[in-house]
């Protein structure tokens, strides 16, 4: 599924340019930095609820192309700006990991 | 080829400099992609492990045709107990620290899962050395 048709069925907010057409095929949900250091893949979306820059900076090395960040979290102004460098998108849900990540499996298992 | 990198006590803003200039350097040396996933979980646990723990340090990393030497040098205060350090789920991290989401107790198992060899030499009072080798 891309990541554009994701965006608008799980109805996330959007913080920078995001490109809509990747296709997202599966995701890792920690907020254990370096669980998601060991065990996240390259192209996975990452599901969060951690805010800070070093999020931006293990995405951009895990090669992870979106970050969904919940509960209505807003990316910290450094995360932002890292993202925006690296290309990842950063989206945020109103609701908790729980929800999101049922939504999401739904979607896409 | 040779780099080298400051790491700053308690600066975990620019954490993960070094794993992102490596990370690029190896990519225009067309370095297979495994390996260069390998080498960036084990810099940045070792970098993130310099910045959370220790006084700062320095991180040296050397470009060989078949392999990358990383080593991380910092100034202390050394690993009382290198066996209960290589424990996943043990940590000495801060509360502050944790609350970023690291000091899980996973850096170390980390590193040594992404590595082909480690060497790791410590002195209470003096400082950390870890020596990590990935051949490509």
């Amino acid at each position: 599924m891309t990541l554009k048709e994701i965006i608008e069925k799980l109805d996330l907010t959007v913080y920078n340019d995001v490109n809509g057409d990747t296709e997202i095929s599966s995701a890792y949900a920690s907020d254990l930095l370096s669980d998601v250091m060991g065990n996240a893949k390259s192209g996975q979306l990452w599901i969060t609820m951690q805010t800070h820059k070093n999020v931006a900076a293990i995405a951009a090395l895990k090669d992870v192309p979106a970050i969904i960040l919940v509960k209505n979290n807003a990316p910290d102004e450094d995360m932002l700006a890292f993202a925006k460098d690296e290309d990842i998108a950063v989206l945020s849900s109103k609701q908790a990991s729980f929800e999101v990540c049922g939504k999401l499996y739904e979607l896409i298992k | 080829m040779h780099y080298t990198f400051d790491i700053e006590e308690g600066n975990f803003t620019n954490a993960g400099q070094a794993s992102g200039n490596i990370k690029k350097t190896l990519k225009q040396l067309n370095v297979n992609p495994a390996s260069i996933k390998r080498i960036v979980v084990a810099l940045y646990e070792a970098e993130i492990n310099a910045v959370a723990h220790a006084y700062g340090g320095k991180i040296d990393v050397d470009i060989d045709s078949d392999k990358i030497t990383m080593v991380v040098a910092d100034r202390g205060p050394g690993i009382p107990n290198i066996d209960l350090a290589m424990t996943e789920g043990y940590s000495t991290a801060s509360k502050e620290v944790r609350e970023m989401g690291f000091g899980a107790g996973m850096g170390l198992p980390n590193i040594k899962s992404n590595t082909d060899q480690l060497d790791i030499q410590t002195q209470l009072g003096v400082g950390t050395t870890i020596t990590m080798t990935v051949f490509f």
